[in-house]
């Protein structure tokens, strides 16, 4: 707030005016936010080690085999033509005498492991300024990361399901930039949830806090009360907190705009095109099975194992899936035991893409991906960060979504527009490939196309996977279009928008090349005056 | 090809909002009038994104054929000449270094068969030296009021523009061959890594002048991301 060359040109007084409100919102409660040095929630370095635990564990076991299966269930003892003794680290050790250096050298590796532990926790200490959000971390290398708050592009709270089990939960502040992501991972639940929220608040410079009234610091009545043991209040705290509803009762957001019934979203997970070739290969498999090629359960199994797992966390994920707006931007809920909570301030989505693949069509299903800000290469690609906003529903439910992503309310005004743009293009105010591009496209040049609306453009792309890409010209980063040999002799041309790097790529595969000349002027222009004009950076402070 | 920017650019670099364009406007596309504003307002009243996506427009008159290539009419401003000499010299250099390895390995083993891979590599550089000079000289750029045109290739032609505000940050590149002819390389990185506005060739002065002049444009007209 004190940084004149971020703030939009809004009346200086007026901006810290504001500023100073949100600040004494969010130091009114009792919050993590009151540019402090805090520490982690105690249990993080098992949480965070819990996977090489498990491994070491898992390792360990591996080479106890023999023992654990000699132990328990003598009448296999094992292959009689392996003896063990030089090979088996404990016989040895029991056989040489050793058994004291091993307990020893074990409880010393324990303790330097602990104290390793405990001082990492220790070091690594984080605070929320009035400007930016900061983490020290490490003993012997030590990190210091500073996120400026004004750049913040979402907070997501996520909820692994281990650390759920402690009542611990992580903070992700993304900024803008590769893999730039603050992470304070673990936090204790509430505390968490608060200090997203007081992010958020800082984040927007502004007087979101007005509808909201101060928190008096009080537990959820009736669950809990001080006087219980510490035993009891950590269990009922930690039930409480696993079946209730995502978010804080204090800040309880509109409801979900969009429902996903269980059963298409599972119909939707196993309906696709990876699910034929899983049924081929399960065929095949069967049918050389049934031909006495026995060897082929042994690849089949894992296969089928694999899938169904891949199916299930899939499923897994998107269960419990919540979108609504709230003050401080679009939040999105998903998934039932691990669970992840992303808020989505205004102006931070790059490009909105809806598409059916062709096996979705005869459900009329629609999924919505967005492209946004901050994401490393690989999770972009990967689908990870939660860049799917909606995994699958109906048209109606698909505009409400972008609707939401467009800061807009009202969805059935949007449905007409968005239904025509998709099913009939050429109606509505759509520039179409010209007939001649049908020996490149042979079957899309019908239904590929941009229109040029006030502060967007769209494009149609798609007859057998549909596509139409939503793109705010305030956020397109350049734009290019671009000719090859081929689409010369046709006098033709390819357009592309360049956003941040995410999974929608909006290009235009084919238009005639003086349309295309046009649509580079046309959007350019339009992309550096809807640029000037937004002012979505603290998004708060604008005119109201 | 040493002329530096001209002397209005960059004293007006600071000019705060994007001015109405001047009459010289090398934007409009052959054929193309002033392209129609989406906006009828020239967007001064700025409707939410959503109330765009939900308010039907006509579609614009069709652009009308124009016979010949794409092109983005304009004065492009080319990279020096210098540059051709530069990249046949690092091709003639890669020629030389792949038919020393072929030698080398084809000795050390006693048999021909390094020269299969080494030859083949050679023959498409040699091949591909003839198209040098004209590849250098498709590179362009332009500076309007409020965006970049970068334009390159002959055969497989790219245009990109780029508003000054989204600039993230200048790179200025020399490599050795480069810095020996007095030449930079301009890089104009956005959020978006496939920008890819590369600008080969440019005179140490006029790369550093046109550094200075895109920071202080985009200070100027920086918004949020």
């Amino acid at each position: 707030m004190s940084d004149p060359e971020q703030a939009p040109p809004a009346p200086r007084h007026a901006v810290a005016d504001a500023g100073t409100a949100a600040r004494e919102h969010v130091r009114a409660g009792d919050t993590l936010a009151d540019g402090q040095w805090h520490r982690l929630h105690p249990a993080t370095p098992l949480l965070r080690g819990g996977i090489a635990f498990l491994a070491i564990l898992g390792v360990v076991i591996a080479n106890l085999r023999e023992r654990l299966v000699e132990m328990f269930l003598p009448q296999f003892s094992g292959d009689p033509r392996y003896d063990g003794e030089d090979y088996d680290p404990l016989t040895y050790s029991f056989t040489h005498g050793y058994i004291g250096w091993v307990l020893f050298a074990l409880a010393v590796g324990l303790v330097l492991v602990i104290g390793l532990f405990f001082l990492s926790w220790r070091m690594h200490t984080f605070r929320v300024t009035d400007e930016a959000v900061e983490v020290r971390s490490g003993v012997l290398f030590r990190t210091h990361r500073k996120a400026k708050l004004d750049r913040v592009q979402g907070v997501g709270l996520s909820k692994p399901f281990l650390p759920r089990l402690f009542g611990a939960a992580r903070l992700d502040v993304n900024v803008a930039g590769q893999s730039a992501d603050v992470k304070l991972e673990y936090l204790s639940t509430k505390p968490a949830e608060k200090l997203r929220r007081d992010v958020l608040t800082l984040a927007s410079g502004a007087r979101l806090a007005e509808g909201e009234a101060p928190l008096p610091g009080a537990a959820p009545a009736g669950v809990v009360s001080p006087t219980d043991g510490i035993i009891t209040r950590h269990v009922v705290e930690r039930a409480n907190d696993f079946f209730s509803p995502e978010l804080p009762e204090d800040q309880a957001p509109p409801e979900s705009i969009v429902r996903i019934p269980v059963g298409r979203l599972v119909a939707s997970t196993i309906v696709n095109e990876g699910t034929l070739v899983v049924l081929a290969v399960v065929v095949v498999g069967a049918v050389m099975l049934v031909n006495g090629s026995t060897w082929v359960i042994f690849t089949l199994i894992p296969a089928v194992l694999g899938i169904g797992s891949y199916y299930w966390t899939t499923i897994t994920k998107s269960l419990r899936y919540s979108i609504a707006g709230t003050p401080s931007g679009v939040r999105i809920g998903f998934g039932l035991l691990s669970t992840s909570n992303d808020t989505l301030p205004p102006g931070r989505v790059h490009a909105v893409q809806l598409s059916q693949p062709l096996l979705w069509r005869p459900f009329g299903w629609w999924q919505v991906k967005i492209n946004k800000a901050g994401l490393s290469a690989e999770a972009a690609m990967g689908g990870k960060a939660n860049t799917t906003v909606l995994p699958v529903g109906t048209l109606r439910d698909a505009t409400a979504v972008v609707q939401l992503m467009l800061e807009g309310a009202d969805v059935d005004s949007t449905f007409d527009q968005v239904e025509s743009a998709i099913m009939r293009p050429q109606e509505s105010g759509f520039v179409l490939a010209p007939r001649r591009a049908r020996w490149i496209d042979p079957i899309a040049w019908r239904r590929t196309g941009y229109a040029l609306r006030a502060s967007l453009l769209v494009f149609r792309t798609g007859v057998l996977w549909r596509k139409l890409t939503i793109l705010p010209l305030a956020r397109i980063q350049s734009i290019q279009i671009s000719q090859g040999p081929l689409e010369r002799v046709l006098r033709l041309a390819s357009a592309r928008v360049h956003t941040v790097l995410g999974p929608v790529t909006p290009t235009l595969p084919t238009i005639a090349k003086d349309e295309a000349a046009l649509l580079f002027e046309r959007a350019s222009a339009a992309a550096v005056r809807a640029a000037a004009d937004d002012h979505s950076h603290r998004w708060a402070t604008e005119v109201r | 090809m040493t002329n530096p920017l001209p002397e209005q650019l960059r004293a007006d670099a600071a000019s705060t909002p994007p001015a109405p364009r001047p009459e010289n406007d090398p934007a409009a596309a052959p054929g193309a009038e002033v392209a129609p504003d989406p906006s009828p307002d020239g967007g001064s009243v700025a409707p939410t994104l959503a109330q765009a996506l939900a308010s039907p427009a006509a579609a614009p008159d069709a652009a009308p054929e124009t016979p010949g290539r794409l092109d983005i009419t304009g004065e492009w401003r080319r990279v020096s000449s210098k540059a051709i000499t530069i990249e046949l010299l690092t091709n003639g250099i890669a020629v030389v270094v792949v038919a020393a390895a072929a030698a080398l390995v084809s000795v050390l083993v006693d048999h021909p068969w390094p020269w299969f891979p080494g030859g083949a590599i050679i023959a498409v550089t040699l091949v591909t030296l003839a198209f040098v000079p004209r590849r250098i000289r498709s590179i362009g750029y332009l500076l309007r009021d409020d965006d970049l045109l970068f334009r390159r290739g002959i055969m497989w032609q790219r245009f990109v523009a780029v508003p000054y505000g989204r600039m993230q940050l200048v790179d200025i590149n020399r490599g050795p061959l480069a810095r020996a002819f007095g030449l930079a390389e301009l890089k104009f990185v956005t959020a978006s890594p496939s920008t890819g506005v590369t600008i080969p060739g440019l005179p140490l002065e006029e790369a550093e002048s046109l550094r200075d002049h895109l920071v202080s444009v985009a200070e100027s007209r920086r918004t949020g991301l």
